[in-house]
C-alpha cells in the first residue's frame, strides 16, 4: 500500500472533527439526562440517575408526550407508505414523457424548496375558510407528504437513471404483460432504494415540524410536543425526552439500514444463477 | 451487435409504435396523478390561497374577503422589513459560505482520500444519519455546550482564556448561524459526495501525469466537475436558511428576526392577511434565488 500522503491526515482529522460537532451535542445531553435528581440543564452532573426517565412516565410532568408519540409513529407510517406508493408510480411514469412532465417536475421541485412556513400558513387558512377542522390526520397528513414526495420522487429518478432497460426488455420479448413486467421485474430489482424510501417517508415525518405547526390541530405531534416543552420546562426531563427519541430515531435508522443490507446480500447470493447450470 | 438485435426484434406494423405511444401517455398521466393530486392540494392550492389572502383585510379578532393593498403598502413601507429580509439573507449568505466550505472538505476526503468502499459507505452513513433525527432536538441540545455556565465557558475559564463567561455564545447571531450549520451541512456533503463519485479517476491519473500538484488537480479538474453538486447542495441550505423560523427564534431566545419569524409573529397575532402577503414576498424573492441558480444546472440530470 503505498504511504498516505500529509494531506491524508489533515483531511482525516478535520473530518473527525466534523463528526464530533455533528454528534457531540446530542452526546452530551444524553449524559445530562441521567442526571440526579437535584441536577441542571448543564454540567456538573449532581449524582446519576433515572429520575428524569422516571418523570416521562408520570402524565401530569410533562404533559401528554405518549399520545404525542403514538400519533407521531402513526403519522409517520402512514406517511411512510404513502409516500413508497406515490413515488413509485410518479417515479415509473417520469421514465417517459407525458403531457406535463416537465412542469409537474418543477411543482415538485418547488414543493421541495418552498419555505415550509407558507405551507403551514396555506393549508390552515384553507381548511379555516372551507369551515374544516385542521386535524393531524388530515390537513398535518398532506402538509408533510409535500415535503417527503419531492425526496422520494428524486430518489426514484435515482434509482431508474441507473436502471438496465434490457432486464424489462427481456421480460416484455418473454411475453410478459406491462403489469407483470412491473411486478416480477421492475419491483424487485428497485426494492432495497424502496426501503430507503420509506426510511425518508418515516423519518421526514416523525421529525416535522414547520409544516405539521399550523396544521396538526388541537394534538400535537411529538417534535410540536416537544418545541412545547422548551418554552415552559426548565429542567433535564426534556434532554431525556430528547434523548429517548433520539434512540427511537437511531433504532428505526437502523432497522432500515439493516434490512437494506440484507436485501443486497441475499440478492449477491441468489440473484444470479450464471455458471451453475440448469 | 446488439442494436442490430433490437432492430430486428421491434414491432412491424407500422402504426404500432403511435397507437402504443398514446396508451403509455395515458398510463404515464395515471402513474403521475397520485403525486400531482397531492401537490395541487397541499402545495399550489395553500399558494393559491395565501395570495388571495394578502389582500383581504383583518381586523383584531378576524379576517374578512376584500381587495386592497394596504398589507403590501404596510409591508413596503416599514423599516423593519428591510432590515428582516436584510439579515435573511446575511444567515443563508454566511451559513452558505461556512457549510459549503466544510461540505466540500469532508466530501473531499470521503470520496478521495478514503480508499476502501465499504469505508466510503459507513463514513458517508455517519454523516446522513443526523439528518433523519430531530432538528429540534437538536438544536436543545447545543444548550448545555452554549449556556453562560455552559461547557464553553467553563472550559475557556479552566483554560484562563478569558475571565467572564461570554454572553454571545448563546441566543445570538453567532448561536443562529452555529445551528444552521450543523443542522445544514450535510444537505452539502451529499450532493458533492454523489458528483464527486462520479468523477473518472482517469481525469485525475492524467492530471498527475501531466505533473499537476494533489491541489492543482483540486482545483483544476475536481472542483469544475464538482459544480453541479455544489449548486444542489446550494439551493438546499440558501432555501432552507431562507424560509426558517424555528431555528431563528430557539437559538436566538426570540431576540433575532428573519422574515419567517415575521410571518410566525403576524399569525400568532392572527393577522393572516398580512401574514400572507411578506410570506408571498418570500416566495418570490425565494424562487427567483432558484431561478438564478437553476440556471447552472441541470438536477435532472444530476441524480
Amino acid at each position: 500500500m503505498e504511504k498516505r500522503p500529509l494531506s491524508f491526515w489533515f483531511l482525516a482529522a478535520f473530518f473527525i472533527l466534523f463528526v464530533v460537532f455533528l454528534y457531540g451535542p446530542t452526546i452530551t445531553i444524553a449524559i445530562l439526562s441521567f442526571q440526579g435528581p437535584q441536577g441542571g440543564l448543564t454540567f456538573p452532573m449532581r449524582g446519576v440517575s433515572f429520575h428524569w426517565f422516571r418523570d416521562l412516565f408520570q402524565e401530569q410532568a410533562v404533559g401528554d408526550i405518549w399520545g404525542a408519540f403514538r400519533r407521531s409513529l402513526l403519522l409517520g407510517l402512514m406517511v411512510m407508505v404513502t409516500t413508497v406508493v406515490v413515488s413509485v408510480m410518479a417515479g415509473l411514469a417520469f421514465r417517459k414523457r407525458f403531457y406535463g412532465s416537465g412542469l409537474l417536475f418543477y411543482v415538485a421541485i418547488t414543493s421541495l424548496v418552498i419555505p415550509s412556513i407558507l405551507i403551514s400558513l396555506g393549508i390552515g387558512l384553507i381548511f379555516n375558510q372551507l369551515g374544516l377542522k385542521v386535524h393531524w390526520a388530515t390537513s398535518g397528513f398532506g402538509a408533510q407528504l409535500t415535503w417527503t414526495l419531492p425526496f422520494g420522487l428524486l430518489i426514484m429518478f435515482a434509482v431508474f437513471n441507473r436502471f438496465d432497460k434490457s432486464f424489462e426488455e427481456a421480460a416484455r420479448d418473454q411475453g410478459a404483460t406491462a403489469w407483470q413486467t412491473i411486478r416480477h421485474v421492475v419491483l424487485p430489482i428497485i426494492a432495497p432504494s424502496l426501503i430507503g424510501v420509506a426510511l425518508f417517508g418515516f423519518t421526514l415525518s416523525y421529525d416535522e415540524f414547520a409544516r405539521t405547526l399550523l396544521t396538526s390541530g388541537s394534538y400535537n405531534t411529538l417534535p410540536l410536543e416537544v418545541f412545547g416543552m422548551t418554552t415552559n420546562v426548565t429542567s433535564p426531563v426534556i434532554y431525556a425526552l430528547g434523548t429517548l427519541t433520539t434512540v427511537f430515531s437511531f433504532a428505526i435508522i437502523g432497522v432500515f439500514l439493516i434490512s437494506a443490507w440484507v436485501m443486497g446480500k441475499r440478492r449477491a447470493r441468489l440473484g444470479s444463477d450464471a455458471g451453475k447450470g440448469v | 451487435m446488439t442494436e442490430v438485435a433490437r432492430e430486428v426484434t421491434l414491432p412491424g406494423p407500422v402504426d404500432a409504435p403511435r397507437r402504443k405511444s398514446v396508451g403509455a401517455g395515458l398510463i404515464g398521466w395515471l402513474q403521475a396523478m397520485p403525486l400531482a393530486l397531492v401537490l395541487v392540494f397541499f402545495l399550489l392550492a395553500p399558494i393559491v390561497m395565501i395570495v388571495i389572502v394578502s389582500f383581504w383585510g383583518a381586523t383584531e379578532f378576524s379576517i374578512y374577503p376584500d381587495f386592497q393593498f394596504d398589507n403590501y403598502a404596510f409591508l413596503f413601507g416599514s423599516d423593519v422589513t428591510y432590515r428582516v429580509f436584510f439579515a435573511t439573507f446575511k444567515y443563508a449568505a454566511i451559513t452558505w459560505a461556512l457549510t459549503l466550505a466544510i461540505g466540500f472538505t469532508v466530501a473531499y476526503f470521503l470520496a478521495f482520500h478514503v480508499r476502501s468502499q465499504s469505508m466510503q459507505i459507513a463514513l458517508f452513513l455517519l454523516c446522513t444519519i443526523p439528518f433523519w433525527t430531530s432538528n429540534i432536538i437538536r438544536m436543545i441540545s447545543w444548550i448545555p455546550f452554549l449556556g453562560r455556565n455552559g461547557i464553553a465557558n467553563s472550559t475557556l475559564i479552566d483554560w484562563g482564556l478569558i475571565d467572564q463567561p461570554l454572553e454571545w455564545l448563546l441566543y445570538s447571531d453567532f448561536s443562529v448561524i452555529l445551528a444552521f450549520v450543523h443542522l445544514y451541512t450535510l444537505f452539502m456533503v451529499v450532493p458533492i459526495f454523489n458528483t464527486m463519485m462520479r468523477i473518472d479517476p482517469v481525469l485525475l491519473e492524467a492530471a498527475r501525469d501531466n505533473g499537476a500538484s494533489g491541489f492543482q488537480s483540486l482545483v483544476h479538474v475536481i472542483l469544475p466537475l464538482t459544480k453541479p453538486g455544489i449548486m444542489i447542495g446550494t439551493i438546499f441550505v440558501v432555501t432552507l436558511v431562507m424560509g426558517d423560523f424555528i431555528t431563528v427564534r430557539f437559538m436566538s431566545g426570540s431576540q433575532r428576526a428573519n422574515v419567517g419569524r415575521l410571518i410566525s409573529n403576524d399569525i400568532s397575532l392572527l393577522q393572516y392577511p398580512s401574514a400572507a402577503a411578506t410570506a408571498v414576498i418570500l416566495l418570490i424573492t425565494v424562487l427567483m434565488v432558484i431561478g438564478i441558480l437553476l440556471r447552472f444546472v441541470n438536477i435532472r440530470k444530476e441524480l
